[in-house]
């Protein structure tokens, strides 16, 4: 059974708590590691990429780390916080072009599920699947 | 080399784009909040009075050293799009300048490499109204002036001549990149705010490198 690590990647410090609280209603006794770095240290909007680094880096137990972000500077923290964690860790790392919440709440369910990080990122990326068949 | 470009002169330059930012605040600010999120010279001002922040505390050894302090500090620090933006391009410089004084070649080396940096992390191309679009005819003017065998202060002169066009250049095109791109065709008639910071980072060094030749 894997242990994937998770990475919220956000603006807004609320909201990336928000979205985390949302996904653990989920599986409320489920062990998963979700990290946050999310915000200016100064309690405002925006990111940064050493917070990033180290919060992938706490995210990685050894079977690797899915990052989920919201738009903008985010995305852009995310790539540059890559350069600079450990190459090893580094390899596990994939960066999820899924929607911030409900990304989150797939891949926080198979990975308390114990599946692999492919698995794991799959499933952030087809986050949006159950919205669509509803609405469209 | 005497005069060549030594961790005193590129830490000059880190210090008068910080004091530029800030006097320039409100204005990369206004820029933004016609076709962004209104916190572009926030944003840079806290990402350059952190740098300069951190100079203090902990000089540098040498030139590398130095500009890998700045970008690790803006990609810290600035909060927005421009601090993996403006780190990466600093970043990347210090990957170029080793720890000797640079000459002029080194130099214009090291600010085309911090270009290929901003468009690696940016993906931007030019005309999609980007800092790019007065970085990028910098480099080439740079290159140019110095190929042709000018002084550094004249070459300076003409990449930040070629900045401030750029930037002037960015007023009629629509965003591709950005928050500024979600508003499509009402970005046009706005002069972009991270053009107008990478004109004032040129003009810097006009201001206090120029004296420096390599």
């Amino acid at each position: 059974m894997s242990r994937v690590g998770l990475v919220v990647v956000s603006h807004s410090r609320p909201l990336a708590e928000a979205a985390v609280t949302l996904a653990r209603q989920m599986l409320p006794s489920a062990e998963v590691t979700v990290e946050v770095a999310a915000g200016t240290d100064d309690g405002g909007l925006g990111t940064d990429a050493v917070a990033v680094s180290a919060a992938i880096t706490a995210a990685d137990s050894g079977d690797g780390v899915v990052v989920l972000m919201d738009l903008g500077s985010a995305v852009m923290s995310a790539e540059t916080a890559l350069e600079l964690v450990d190459d090893d860790v580094r390899e596990r790392v994939v960066l999820s072009s899924a929607p911030l919440v409900e990304g989150l709440v797939g891949a926080v369910v198979v990975a308390a599920g114990g599946a692999d990080r492919d698995r794991v990122a799959a499933e952030a990326l087809r986050g949006l699947a159950p919205k669509q068949a509803h609405l469209d | 080399m005497a005069d060549s470009l030594d961790v005193a002169a590129l830490e000059a330059w880190v210090r008068e784009f910080a004091r530029s930012v800030a006097e320039h605040k409100d204005e990369l600010t206004a820029l933004d909040s016609a076709i962004g999120d209104a916190d572009h010279g926030a944003n840079m001002d806290r990402g350059m009075s952190a740098a300069v922040a951190a100079l203090e505390a902990a000089p540098p050894a040498d030139p590398a050293a130095l500009l890998k302090q700045v970008g690790m500090t803006l990609v810290s620090k600035v909060g927005g799009a421009s601090g993996p933006l403006y780190g990466t391009f600093f970043l990347r410089m210090a990957g170029v300048l080793g720890p000797d004084p640079a000459d002029d070649e080194t130099f214009a080396r090291a600010l085309r490499a911090g270009l290929d940096g901003v468009v690696a992390r940016g993906k931007a191309a030019p005309g999609d109204k980007t800092m790019l679009d007065a970085l990028a005819p910098a480099c080439d003017a740079l290159d140019a002036a110095l190929a042709e065998g000018q002084p550094l202060g004249a070459a300076l002169a003409a990449a930040a001549a070629a900045a401030t066009e750029g930037r002037d250049a960015t007023v009629p095109l629509v965003a591709r990149k950005g928050r500024a791109s979600y508003l499509g065709e009402r970005s046009a008639g706005h002069q972009d705010p991270g053009a107008t910071s990478t004109a004032l980072l040129l003009d810097a060094a006009v201001t206090v490198l120029s004296g420096s030749a390599g």
